[in-house]
């Protein structure tokens, strides 16, 4: 799903003059996806992520959610700029840890030009680095990542348990009412996450469920929207939930969409009158003043009848203000339902997103 | 009672000898007014010297700097990113970037990414708003400028600017400014890709910003981050860029600073001057006062706050003047007062509470010294002695002893062998402080020396005769009077001396090294001559020879102002080169180099020795000459033009020098040159003929030794005012002898023509000594000081017309002060001088 680094990655590519243009290929439906290699980068797309969230609980029983995410923006600067340094790929990463305990979110974030053995984002299969950041898939199928961020540090393992959930038609997912208004995207439900989390020397090994959702895209928002709502969320039967709706800037939805993964692998698309998120519990940062409706109800409707998740958030202020590094103001929260557990990302809240 | 007496005298004193009073404060003043003036103007200047440094280096906690503007491998970045230790590392290309009117902008090429982590104040900000457009700090052509910069090219955001670097010219769009950066610095940045891509720099990058982990030993991570570097980069944090700063000025700062507490060392004998005399008057007052009970000690307090009252006028007056002169010196020389140390704008003056509260102190030191001397001396008097007897506290007939002044002197010699202390020539100033104060204390010696053949032959001119025995019966007299003259005119002699050496030696080595008939230089920063370039030059009509250097700055230690690299064609020719001492050749295998005489002291490496040099890939060098060389301060490496091509891959050339063909006209040469130059250093490059650049060394030289000849001047008052103070003092004293002699039928004239012969005497013996003095002097500056402060060497060249006439204006000077005092001493009526006894 469309994520809110997206937002500094397409700002930074916003204008540019004298170079020739860059041509960006268009998302369009009837792809044809491969794995491993999927996994891999797609360098010639303006924009692509690898998007983990997931649940974990340590030896005392106690929840955690995490959220690791890396960015890959191709940047309109002169193709043939012989300089090393040419900013033609950009990474981002983003790492956030939601502890009730602690009350707020912990976060962390980088960015880098790839490069000089300092990032870069793999063709091929996945294995991206900035710094001594990384997320990598291993040839036994298992994702594992390690992070020493500030504050925290993740060392985890993501083993899949499905095969990926190919979102909209057969991957090509629609944002906008116009078609080129799309990524493609897939999904991976259901992992497994073993591993260790540490805050300073307090912490251990954690084992619980995560969330990576890959996309890459050319042309994204359409421009009178303001934001959007999104979740995914893992039930403890082995189901799995996406939906998103994106907003206008007076509230309304703009378009929306999403996928259920039923137990035994039966697939329903939610066309945009299949989603519908209504608030249920707002809350305002006393930091940036914005208010987000942060305990939603997700309705979305199946063939056999609508379906209701309430949704509520591990603990209020899951707000991410990272301005200091050019990103935007956003909410990413653990949030659980009755049979189930996920994210839910809230954006265009503090100002309304320009793209 | 005490205290009434106390303040009674002290008041009767001044109301009696106002001028005395105020040439001693005046005295003081000139010396905390220099000594202040030259610690403003330099404190001021280094401040703004080291902001600018701040300003375009970011403040990173760490630097790996290239040691020459050729820059280092990119590639080192992501080797030295991942060390340990090492939380991010931002890579930096520097570019000398000109407007199109010709202003100076430095220009960094930075990777916003990692200078927002590292370099914060280097972060451009985009303007938002309409007809600025979007915002992309990665565009190419995006140029971001601090709110100096914006105004030295007349420029705003949003508006197109051909900036011009390393000889390319390229049009940006300024997209914000740089709103971290400090008023009136300039500095742009641009995305370091365009920076390498558009001013010709692909591969290099001049300087790696390093932000260290949290918990991370810096001295640890230098150790490990030395292991990673190639020779041509260098590691260093902000006390090696302030002490490299601080470097390039220091020894002519520190110089000046002497030599104003020098003027304030004059002060201080001054002030002994007329305080000796003062005593020396009222020693029967004083008598009568210890009679009446007064405690010694109360007594040396009484003449301790007599000068430090003058101290204290004069050390206010001396601060106020001080600021004064700095803010005009700043004004008329520049912040590095004619040295050329650092930029042409004149940096805000700023004032220095800590330097004030120095500069005081040290003039109520001076003041409260030169006044508890003859303090001691006057307590010393055995009361019922002194009250009899007003006559000179030194007895005429005993030998003045020799054993002081030849320890001093001796002390000195030693001092002046001593190596320079923490770079400076601290012991030579020790050795020049100890020669003055032995020549003084040999003053009463060499006066009874020098009077005696007169003494002992009587001319026949009866005034005259008067005038030499009343000074050898007077020696403490004498010697009082004599101190001012000696020391303020050794001084000034020992300066005029060195000055006169330096220019003559400046001068000859110009007319060595300017043997070419026509000189091309292109800017700095500008990119020079490529080959092509450097053909189409040397095919210029009339041009007969034609020999290309390149001058590069080389850093060879973090805290040390970089020396030149040149390269040039050395041998055979050695042209334009002059060799102190012989050549060597060098062993098999070491590429040889030559070193300008301060390189050589400051390496310590002479002809035939190795040095190490942070070029090329581990090649070894060899010492085959040391050049003579006035012009770099900091040092120059000459090495032959191939060894340098083959080691740095650097074609370009920066200057060269024209030989011109048979009856070829320089001017039509020159403006040919220009014409043949690339059209990328349109603008970028000047000629000069022999001639001009010789006036222009020579005008440079003054200018940056005006405040010297300024100081000179100060010296020369101040050694008149001294004549004036203690003859006019010594007049007055001696109302009453006046008075006998016109009793005994000694004629009005013929008491001013005694006047005028002891003055006349005075001054010669006092001038002539100053001057031997001034000479042994002027050798521990030029051997001492000179070579310890900038690392050359001179031979001593005499200004014999100065040295005659100052002897000559002293001696008349001297006189004329002492007749003058004298027809006021004698304007008093004979009768009532001689009865004005106790």
């Amino acid at each position: 799903m469309k994520r809110a680094h997206a937002i500094m990655a397409l700002a930074l590519m916003a204008a540019t003059s004298a170079a020739p243009p860059v041509v960006y290929p268009v998302v369009s439906p009837g792809r044809t996806f491969a794995f491993p290699a999927d996994h891999g980068a797609h360098p010639e797309y303006r924009t692509e992520w690898w998007y983990v969230t997931g649940i974990v609980a340590g030896v005392d029983g106690k929840r955690l959610g995490f959220q690791v995410t890396f960015f890959r923006s191709r940047l309109p600067v002169d193709p043939n700029n012989a300089s090393a340094f040419a900013a033609k790929q950009v990474l981002f990463a983003h790492v956030a840890l939601s502890d009730p305990a602690t009350g707020h979110i912990l976060h962390d974030e980088r960015a880098a030009r790839a490069g000089f053995g300092l990032a870069g984002a793999k063709v091929g299969d996945a294995d991206i680095t900035i710094r001594d950041w990384r997320l990598v898939r291993l040839a036994d199928g298992q994702f594992t990542t390690r992070i020493a961020a500030k504050g925290f540090t993740l060392d985890l393992a993501f083993t899949p348990s499905q095969p990926p959930l190919l979102e909209g038609q057969g991957g090509y997912s629609r944002k906008g009412p116009k078609p080129s208004e799309a990524s493609y995207y897939y999904s991976l439900p259901q992992m497994r996450v073993s591993g260790t989390i540490m805050r300073g020397k307090a912490g251990g090994s954690v084992s619980g469920k995560a969330w990576l959702d890959r996309e890459w895209s050319s042309s994204y928002l359409n421009p009178v929207a303001a934001g959007w709502d999104w979740t995914g969320l893992n039930f403890d039967d082995g189901s799995a939930l996406m939906a998103f709706r994106i907003r206008r800037r007076d509230g309304s939805t703009l378009w929306a969409g999403g996928s259920f993964r039923r137990a035994g692998g039966a697939v329903v698309v939610l066309a945009p009158g299949d989603v519908s998120l209504v608030p249920m519990r707002r809350w305002t940062s006393p930091r940036t003043g914005a208010t987000y409706p942060i305990a939603q109800t997700l309705t979305i409707r199946l063939p056999e009848g609508v379906r209701r998740f309430a949704l509520t958030p591990f603990m209020a202020d899951q707000e991410l203000d990272a301005r200091r590094s050019g990103l935007p103001i956003y909410w990413e929260g653990a949030v659980t339902t009755p049979g189930g557990s996920g994210y839910l990302e809230l954006t265009g809240y503090a100002a309304p997103m320009k793209m | 009672m005490a205290d009434a007496a106390l303040r009674w005298m002290i008041a009767g004193e001044w109301r009696q000898h106002p001028g005395r009073i105020a040439v001693a404060a005046l005295a003081i003043a000139v010396g905390v007014a220099l000594g202040f003036a030259v610690h403003l103007v330099n404190g001021s200047a280094l401040a703004s010297f080291g902001q600018a440094i701040r300003t375009v280096n970011g403040a990173a906690d760490l630097q790996i700097t290239a040691t020459s503007a050729l820059g280092m491998d990119e590639a080192l970045y992501g080797r030295v990113a991942l060390a340990a230790g090492v939380a991010d590392a931002s890579p930096v290309v520097m570019l000398k970037a000109k407007s199109p009117s010709g202003e100076a902008i430095p220009v960094l090429g930075l990777d916003v990414i990692r200078a927002a982590n590292v370099t914060p104040t280097t972060i451009g900000v985009s303007a938002s708003g309409p007809g600025t457009g979007a915002t992309d700090p990665f565009a190419s052509d995006a140029l971001f400028l601090s709110r100096a910069a914006l105004a030295a090219a007349r420029v705003r955001v949003g508006d197109s600017l051909a900036i011009t670097a390393n000889g390319h010219t390229q049009t940006m769009v300024v997209r914000g400014t740089l709103p971290a950066v400090a008023d009136g610095q300039r500095l742009g940045a641009i995305d370091i890709a365009a920076s390498q891509s558009l001013f010709g720099r692909l591969g290099r990058i001049d300087r790696i910003d390093l932000k260290l982990a949290d918990g991370a030993q810096p001295g640890a991570a230098r150790l490990a981050l030395a292991r990673l570097l190639p020779p041509d980069a260098i590691l260093s944090d902000g006390d090696d860029q302030t002490a490299q700063s601080d470097a390039l000025s220091r020894a002519y700062r520190v110089n000046l600073d002497m030599l104003a507490l020098v003027a304030l060392l004059t002060g201080s004998f001054l002030v002994y001057a007329t305080q000796s005399l003062s005593v020396a008057r009222r020693l029967q007052a004083f008598a009568l006062l210890r009679t009446l009970g007064m405690q010694k000690r109360a007594l040396i307090a009484l003449v301790a706050t007599e000068g430090a009252l003058a101290g204290l006028a004069g050390s206010v007056l001396g601060l106020l003047l001080g600021y004064g002169l700095a803010a005009g010196a700043m004004a008329l020389l520049g912040g590095d007062l004619g040295g050329g140390y650092f930029g042409d704008a004149p940096p805000p003056l700023i004032f220095a509470p800590g330097a004030a509260l120095a500069f005081f102190a040290l003039g109520m030191a001076a003041a409260i010294g030169g006044s508890v001397l003859p303090a001691l001396d006057g307590a010393r008097a055995a009361p019922a002695v002194a009250l009899k007897n007003a006559g000179d506290a030194l007895d005429p007939r005993a030998r003045p002893g020799l054993m002081v002044p030849l320890v001093l002197a001796g002390l000195g010699i030693g001092a002046a062998l001593m190596p320079a202390a923490a770079r400076l020539p601290l012991f030579g100033y020790l050795a020049i402080a100890l020669l003055l104060a032995a020549g003084i204390a040999a003053m009463p010696g060499v006066a009874r020396l020098l009077l005696a053949p007169l003494a002992r032959r009587p001319s026949g001119a009866f005034a005259f005769d008067l005038a030499v025995q009343h000074l050898r019966g007077t020696p403490g007299a004498a010697a009082s009077a004599l101190s001012g003259i000696v020391a303020s005119t050794a001084l000034m002699i020992a300066m005029a001396i060195m000055v006169t050496s330096f220019r003559g030696a400046v001068d000859e080595w110009l007319g060595d090294i300017l043997s070419g008939d026509l000189y091309l230089r292109s800017d700095p920063g500008s990119g020079g001559f490529d080959p092509a370039a450097q053909g189409a030059l040397a095919r210029v009509k009339g041009v007969e020879r034609i020999m290309f250097s390149r001058t590069v700055p080389l850093v060879l230690a973090a805290d040390q102002p970089p020396m030149q690299l040149i390269a040039r064609p050395v041998m055979p020719a050695m042209e334009a080169m002059t060799l102190i001492g012989s050549a060597v050749r060098p062993p098999r295998g070491a590429i040889p180099v030559w070193l300008s005489e301060p390189a050589a002291r400051i390496l310590g490496r002479s002809a035939g020795q190795s040095v190490r040099l942070p070029l090329g890939h581990g090649e070894h060098f060899a010492v085959a000459g040391v050049w003579r060389d006035y012009a770099r301060q900091q040092g120059a490496i000459a090495i032959e033009s191939s060894d340098y091509e083959r080691m740095s891959g650097d074609l370009a050339r920066d200057a060269a020098m024209v030989v011109l063909a048979p009856g070829a006209s320089a001017d039509s040469v020159s403006r040919a040159l220009i014409a043949a130059s690339p059209p990328a250093l349109q603008g970028q490059v000047q000629t000069a003929q022999p001639a001009v650049l010789r006036r222009f060394a020579l005008t440079l030289f003054d200018r940056s030794f005006a405040i010297t000849y300024l100081l000179e001047a100060v010296a020369i008052i101040v050694g008149l005012a001294g004549v004036a103070a203690t003859t006019s003092a010594q007049a007055l004293a001696r109302t009453r002898e006046f008075g006998m002699l016109r009793h005994i039928g000694v004629s009005r004239g013929q008491v001013l023509a005694m006047l005028g012969s002891e003055g006349a005497l005075l001054g010669l013996v006092g001038s002539m000594a100053g001057v031997l003095l001034g000479i042994a002097i002027s050798q521990v500056l030029i051997h001492v000081v000179n070579p310890q402060s900038f690392n050359w060497t001179m031979s001593t060249r005499f200004p014999l017309g100065l040295m005659a006439s100052v002897i000559a204006a002293l001696t008349v000077a001297a006189s004329a002060t002492a007749m003058l005092a004298g027809r006021r001493a004698l304007s008093v009526d004979a009768v009532r001088a001689v009865r004005a006894d106790w």
